[in-house]
């Protein structure tokens, strides 16, 4: 499969800076890469290299077959772009400003008109259309943005932290249209500071560090370097000694985190589940609480760089609550 | 359709975008128009005796007198809004969006000056109504008005120059905005509301240098007296001068904030 955007030693210095350092990668053609890292990571600086709206200061890139910084207009013509903030003028209606995006992109006038009415409706803006922007809510505004980079059907689409500050439905929503995006053949280079957001959507995720890029791959091969997954269980009655004798013969077990609560690591997930339910049930040992614990791309966060991507409490581990 | 063609067409939605925000936006609005006419008013009201001071300039009236410094005052600030308007732009991450679309970026600075051009348009004609609605007479008839309404929409468009470089250079509307005494003190330095003959050094002086001045008398002559080919080509001369200094520092700056990002 061709390559989409293929990056080599991109570097990007601001004074004494470098706030990008030899970044390497390559996003194919049709897939969602999911750039991941914490606030100042230089996740956004390389998108604006990439969208040629910053010089990079070393290295190369190419972005749809061009080079950002020799043929940047044909790069221009061939993506979309939807910025961290979105980039809006309050005092425009929704519809004004699709149509201008279109004239930008050298769309004629009755075609540019149709993908407005187009795209207003595809993005469940039409009602709203001939209203001001600075009446929209946060989520309108983001779907207005990734309307608007979509009026020229762009080949690459830059979506830099898309759902950032956004409530949980509003977000959702933003998902779905990037994956049916994703179906139409759009390829898609997200950046995201949200471990989910990346884990949802993204076939290949890079993650960014200080400048550089720590880790890559699919979500999955990610988290599978990490370990297993691991049951947690909090003890109802009993004792942990008992509940760790009968775990350790379903998995390894974990240094325990309080007094009443056994961790043990299992090779199969979920289907370990069962089988550990009826141990503990066969020694009388009751259980309050059993949930499964997989690997995050915090975790993975955490093995490389030695600190966590999101404040403690945000969004960590993701358990999957099984009623004992 | 050729790129000269869309390149024309991306300058003239710019500009009807830059004349709405003017329109929709009060406090960009009230110094190209409200100010100026209140300030028109105020000093016809109470300083209209001037005209009969030795040494005045022979004019039918100190509102005819007085149209050209208020449309170059509203031209003035007119660029000075669209200023702070590319900076706000800036500020909020829309002139991202414009310089990530597949259009040479000096577009982008044309369509803002097409937009300030448009606002001098507008000024030149709401002063000139103003006028005649008063009683001031335009003595050269309607060619001299055109010339008029030529010159102040020219130079709006290159003051609008220095003004985008200006928000280009420091991507902040308050710095743009700070100039707003500035404009004041050169136009105050100019015959825009006095005759030269009439200041005291260095005032005078200052004044009979200033561009500005040029601009103003080429302004004023075909209202109060007639069109002079020398104080018109003096005019333009000044016109083309403010014009190419808000081009190449405009350019100097774009380039600048693309490399900066």
């Amino acid at each position: 499969m061709a390559a989409a955007i293929v990056v080599e030693g991109l570097e990007r210095a601001f004074d004494e800076v470098l706030a990008v350092q030899g970044v390497d990668l390559e996003v194919d053609e049709g897939e969602i890469y999911g750039f991941l890292g914490p606030n100042g990571a230089g996740k956004t600086t390389t998108v604006r290299m990439l969208t040629t709206l910053l010089l990079p200061t070393g290295g190369r890139a190419t972005v749809a077959g061009h080079d950002v910084v020799k043929e940047s207009r044909l790069v221009r013509a061939s993506i979309g772009v939807a910025l961290q903030e979105a980039a809006l003028d309050p005092l425009m209606t929704g519809r004004e400003l699709i149509r201008l995006q279109a004239t930008l992109q050298g769309l004629p006038g009755s075609e540019g008109r149709r993908r407005a009415d187009d795209l207003l409706e595809r993005v469940d803006l039409a009602a709203a259309a001939d209203r001001r922007v600075g009446g929209y809510s946060g989520g309108m505004k983001r779907r207005l943005d990734l309307a608007a980079a979509l009026v020229h059907e762009p080949r690459v689409l830059f979506l830099d932290e898309p759902t950032t500050g956004l409530d949980p439905v509003s977000r959702k929503t933003i998902w779905e249209e990037v994956r049916t995006l994703n179906d139409e053949g759009t390829t898609v280079f997200l950046t995201t500071q949200y471990l989910e957001e990346a884990d949802q959507l993204a076939d290949n995720v890079g993650i960014i560090d200080g400048g550089k890029i720590v880790a890559e791959g699919t979500p999955e091969s990610l988290k599978s370097q990490i370990g297993n997954p691991h049951i947690q269980l909090q003890l109802a009655a009993g004792s942990v000694a008992d509940a760790e004798e009968v775990c350790a013969r379903i998995g390894k077990l974990l240094p325990p985190k309080d007094g009443r609560t056994v961790l043990v690591e299992v090779e199969n997930g979920a289907a370990d589940i069962p089988r550990t339910v009826r141990a503990l049930d066969e020694a009388g040992i009751a259980v309050e609480s059993l949930e499964l614990v997989r690997p995050t791309l915090d975790d993975v966060f955490v093995a490389k760089t030695g600190h966590h991507i999101e404040k403690d409490g945000e969004e960590g581990a993701e358990p999957e609550p099984v009623e004992a | 359709m050729s790129e000269l063609a869309t390149n024309a067409r991306v300058v003239r939605a710019l500009g009807m975008r830059s004349i709405r925000q003017t329109f929709r936006r009060p406090q960009l609005m009230a110094p190209i128009v409200v100010f100026p006419t209140l300030l028109l008013a105020i000093q016809t009201g109470g300083a209209g005796g001037a005209v009969n001071l030795p040494g005045f300039p022979p004019v039918q009236s100190f509102l005819q007198f007085m149209l050209a410094g208020a449309m170059m005052q509203s031209l003035m600030l007119a660029g000075n809004s669209g200023g702070i308007a590319l900076a706000v732009d800036i500020e909020m991450g829309f002139t991202d969006r414009l310089f990530s679309a597949p259009i040479p970026r000096y577009t982008i600075v044309l369509g803002r000056l097409a937009g300030t051009a448009a606002l001098g348009l507008f000024a030149s004609l709401w002063f000139l109504a103003i006028g005649l609605i008063f009683g001031a007479q335009i003595e050269s008839g309607v060619a001299g008005a055109l010339i008029a309404i030529a010159l102040v929409t020219t130079t709006a468009m290159a003051v609008g120059g220095i003004g985008a470089a200006i928000a280009l250079r420091t991507g902040s509307a308050s710095v743009v905005q700070g100039l707003f005494p500035l404009v004041l003190v050169v136009l105050f330095l100019s015959s825009a509301f006095f005759p030269n003959e009439l200041m005291i050094q260095p005032a005078r002086a200052i004044a009979e240098y200033n561009p500005l001045s040029f601009v103003v008398e080429g302004i004023r002559g075909p209202i109060v007296s007639g069109v002079d080919a020398s104080e018109l080509g003096e005019a333009v001369l000044a016109i083309a001068g403010i014009v190419v200094l808000g081009l190449v520092l405009s350019a100097r700056a774009l380039r600048h904030r693309l490399r900066v990002g």
